[in-house]
């Protein structure tokens, strides 16, 4: 690829950007999801991009990949425009992807997916996965990373799959990577040694744009910050002459607290009891494997753990979703072992669910349904088996307003709103009324700085009140920061349980990835104060 | 992202959720037509050498028109023939509301005609009040329970409904013979037949041949959609249908609500075939049979799983078929042609996803479970729950 600069191209300006995009415009009906945006990217630049969800970033990456077609603005690469009419003209510029959720096939073999749409033929009619295997070993060794090309996909850890989509774009040989929300799924050490990874590569002259809403992570490895709010660009900085403080406000348009201050806890009488729990996966493995804990009221309890470590089915057990093998669960001093969604629902349990679209909201109906999906059956929303649609609506528009879900009506459906409002429309109909104890599995996953700084408020607030909250997150950060008490879950197992308040993080990190190096480990039903 | 409902008129919305409804069924039928003609003109040309007529197919479809609309003695036969389609549909689109790919109405609905004839003449010797309401009941019944095999087959194994319903339309099949050759034999009769309904046939109040179940098939539309929306048991149904899982959480037990779900798509199959067989012809023998189960399926889809879309879409397909008849005689066109279009709708139905594409309709979605889902992803067995 040889730089061709344009002939009206101003000569001072030494270096060629790698790709710029110019006044990128993109309406929707109703919505300018990009307004004039202009970003460049310099070969070998890691250059962040900044904003909430809804913000504009993944159109404006569709834009770049061929996805969408703008309304108006210039794409150049190495100085020259360039029309981008599909992902396969994105590719020929070498343009590459990492999407959120990975595009990977689980029962193929590493070599098997990064070959998969550029096979390396040994003749007309047979795949050469020697040769493939062999390149990747080399791809993977020079930029310092190991990965065994015949393993299947399935048997990798999430930061290893991440590896494998980055390496799928350095076999097409990509120039420009774009990586959306990369370290949403990985643990604190994986995110490490990604970032060790996405370096290497900007060493080597490849430019890297990286999307997120994590402010830390971005100050870490950008060379450049680009902040985008509602379709425009906001502003540019520089890590080194920034902090979070600023980009957030940037980002979200107001003061945000980045960190809460969650006050002293009062812990009360024991609302949730678990003993030598037993939990089956899906599949018929044993993934909690003797859980002992206690949740007092007015405390929170958080679970960290790096996800698959037997979080979701516990807490699938705890709500009635899942089966218990064996053990024993009780909810202020009633055994409701084994008991059906409902009964625990009934009992006063709110949960917001891990998978969101999955158990949390049924989409495609309006958001009044949503909000009484777990109480639609009984007054004042139903008399007998008639519904009162008159109440429902009333009860929605008040939960609407008071969780702040924004929306144009209470009637549309569910999908139509962004993860966060989704996530809201959750928490406006588990955290009402009085609650016994409030199972939150990832609660803020996926969400914007506003948003996870709103929900978090909540929480403590039910805390306030004398919930006891069962908090399980991947997010360490979120763990350290809302939790009265700290269990940490390694293979099944609650290995440490730690005073939220002087709990270290690294500790906690460690506790995570191995299992053990907790001291001044605390007992399973000690209360943090 | 962008959210292209955000900042319009509560009007603008109203219209074009409307829309979003009614752009695949009515698109689907529009293009049923147009192929359709093309159809006249060629094989009218290809087929009989006539000389090229491009005003052929208005001919013919105006005559199809005329013959379901032109005078009150047909649309009389229009609503007769509506009535089956009607409550079969219904009873298949509250199956598809549910995720269930209910193949079994034309099973159902023979086994409503078996059960109403057999308490019909069971109850010849009373007063033709409770005759009728007993008649009616039973084939009811009967339906109900060819919807509650497979539904309880669905729920305690996790056999898939389509499987199963196949197997019960054989298993109707085989038992309408039987009964039309051994128990329900009228004595002396040259061909195998049952005797006549007698006093439990439906009485005639719209010129010669409108019979009273054109009105309960009509008064079942509103009782479907109140069932649907504006009950608990409705919501659990969608619910089922449109997220299993998210229902499984709201406490609703998907295994009972399937086998009920069956068990009232049976009921209404089953009541179809009861207003056929009391109110058109009062007798059964082993040709008995019709495409009703079938082309109910057609409607349900045709109707988005809407009583009122599948009222309309019944209407339509009725007309078709009191129309047929008059626009061979009047047009030349043979009868078969309402085959050829209704085969189409369903193929356009089918392809709406392509459709939406080709025609780029944006924002024109499958909202609900509204049937083209429920066949789309019908072998994953989800609702099992």
């Amino acid at each position: 690829m040889t730089s061709g600069f344009p002939a009206t191209a101003d000569a001072a300006r030494a270096p060629v950007p790698k790709l710029e995009m110019r006044g990128i415009t993109k309406r929707y009906p109703g919505v300018t999801a990009n307004d004039h945006i202009d970003l460049d990217l310099q070969p070998g630049e890691i250059h962040a991009l900044l904003g909430e969800n809804g913000a504009g970033k993944t159109t404006l990456m569709n834009i770049l990949y061929g996805l969408a077609v703008p309304d108006e603005g210039q794409i150049l690469i190495d100085g020259t425009p360039v029309r981008i009419a599909g992902p396969s003209d994105a590719i020929a510029r070498g343009i590459e992807m990492v999407h959120q959720h990975f595009m990977l096939i689980p029962v193929l073999s590493v070599a098997e997916n990064v070959v998969l749409g550029a096979e390396t033929m040994a003749n007309p009619i047979f795949l050469d996965l020697r040769e493939a295997s062999r390149r990747i070993r080399k791809l993977a060794g020079k930029f310092g990373f190991e990965l065994d090309p015949d393993a299947k996909v399935q048997s990798l850890s999430v930061g290893q799959q991440q590896r494998v989509e980055i390496l799928k774009m350095l076999y097409r040989d990509a120039q420009i990577l774009v990586l959306d929300e990369p370290t949403a799924v990985l643990t604190p050490s994986e995110t490490e040694e990604i970032f060790v990874l996405l370096r290497n590569l900007a060493k080597d002259g490849r430019s890297i744009i990286f999307i997120s809403h994590k402010l830390q992570e971005v100050l870490e490895i950008a060379d450049r910050i680009t902040v985008i709010r509602r379709g425009r660009v906001i502003g540019e900085r520089i890590p080194a002459k920034t902090n979070a403080k600023e980009l957030a406000e940037l980002m979200v348009g107001r003061a945000v607290l980045l960190t809460i201050d969650r006050g002293q806890s009062h812990p009360t009488d024991v609302r949730l009891k678990v003993e030598g729990l037993r939990v089956r996966d899906d599949r018929g493995g044993e993934v909690v494997r003797g859980v002992d804990l206690e949740i007092r009221g007015g405390e929170i309890l958080g679970i960290a753990g790096v996800a698959g470590n037997g979080q979701d089915e516990l807490v699938e057990a705890l709500v009635g979703l899942r089966k218990v093998a064996s053990g024993r669960v009780s909810l202020a001093g009633r055994d409701v072992t084994g008991a059906s969604p409902r009964t625990i629902n009934e009992a006063n349990v709110g949960y917001v669910p891990g998978d969101r679209q999955r158990f949390g909201l049924i989409l495609p109906f309006p958001l009044t349904d949503n909000l009484v999906l777990t109480s639609y059956y009984k007054p004042p929303f139903a008399h007998g088996l008639i519904r009162d649609e008159g109440a429902i609506l009333a009860a929605a528009r008040d939960r609407i307003r008071e969780y702040d879900v924004r929306t144009p009506s209470p009637l549309v459906p569910a999908q139509t709103l962004s993860g966060g409002n989704q996530q809201k429309l959750i928490v406006a109909r588990e955290f009402v009324g009085d609650t016994t104890l409030l199972v939150l599995d990832q609660p803020t996953r996926g969400l914007d700085v506003g948003s996870i700084e709103f929900i978090h408020k909540r929480i403590i607030e039910k805390r306030n009140v004398g919930a006891a909250v069962l908090l399980v997150s991947a997010e360490l950060d979120e763990v350290m920061e809302l939790s009265d008490r700290i269990a940490v879950m390694y293979r099944g197992k609650l290995v440490a349980f730690l005073d939220g308040r002087t709990a270290d993080k690294y500790q906690v990190g460690l506790l995570m990835a191995t299992g053990e190096g907790g001291s001044g480990v605390a007992d399973a039903t000690g209360s943090a104060s | 992202m962008s959210r292209p409902s955000e900042g319009r008129s509560p009007v603008a919305s109203i219209v074009s959720s409307v829309w979003s409804l009614i752009a695949v069924p009515l698109l689907a039928v529009l293009m049923a037509l147009v192929v359709g003609a093309v159809v006249i003109v060629l094989s009218s040309v290809l087929v009989l050498k006539n000389p090229f007529d491009p005003t052929l197919p208005l001919t013919a479809y105006s005559a199809l028109a005329l013959g379901a609309f032109g005078s009150y003695d047909s649309v009389v036969s229009t609503l007769v023939l509506t009535t089956p389609l009607l409550l079969a549909g219904l009873g298949v689109g509250i199956g598809f509301r549910a995720g269930l790919f209910n193949i079994g109405a034309q099973g159902q609905f023979l086994m409503g005609a078996v059960g109403s004839v057999a308490v019909a003449v069971w109850f010849a010797h009373t007063p033709a009040v409770i005759a009728i309401i007993a008649a009616l009941l039973g084939g009811m019944i009967a339906g109900a329970a060819w919807g509650f095999v497979p539904g309880l087959l669905k729920a305690t194994s996790g056999a898939h409904e389509v499987v199963t319903t196949i197997m019960m339309n054989y298993i109707a099949l085989a038992v309408l013979a039987w009964i039309v050759i051994g128990p329900l034999r009228q004595p002396g009769s040259v061909s195998p037949a049952t005797p006549s309904v007698g006093v439990a046939a439906l009485p005639i109040v719209l010129d010669r041949s409108g019979h009273i179940g054109i009105f309960i098939a009509f008064l079942a539309v509103p009782i479907a959609w109140f069932l649907l929306f504006r009950t608990t048991r409705g919501f659990e149904i969608r619910a089922v249908g449109a997220n299993p899982d998210a229902a499984r959480y709201a406490g609703v037990k998907p295994r009972r609500l399937i086998v009920l779900t069956m068990s009232i798509a049976g009921m209404l199959a089953g009541l179809a075939g009861a207003t056929t067989i009391l109110g058109v012809t009062h007798q059964m023998n082993t040709t008995f049979s019709t495409s009703v189960g079938f082309d109910s399926i057609t409607v349900a889809l045709l109707g988005r799983s809407n009583p009122i879309g599948v009222m309309v879409a019944a209407l339509l397909f009725g007309a078709m078929r009191a129309g047929a008849g008059p626009m061979q005689i009047n047009a030349g066109i043979p009868v078969e042609l309402v085959d050829f279009i209704q085969a189409l709708i369903l193929l356009f139905l089918i392809a709406n996803v392509a459709l939406r594409r080709l025609l780029r309709l944006r924002g024109v979605s499958g909202a609900e479970q509204t049937g083209f889902e429920t066949i789309t992803r019908s072998y994953g067995g989800e609702t099992t729950g």
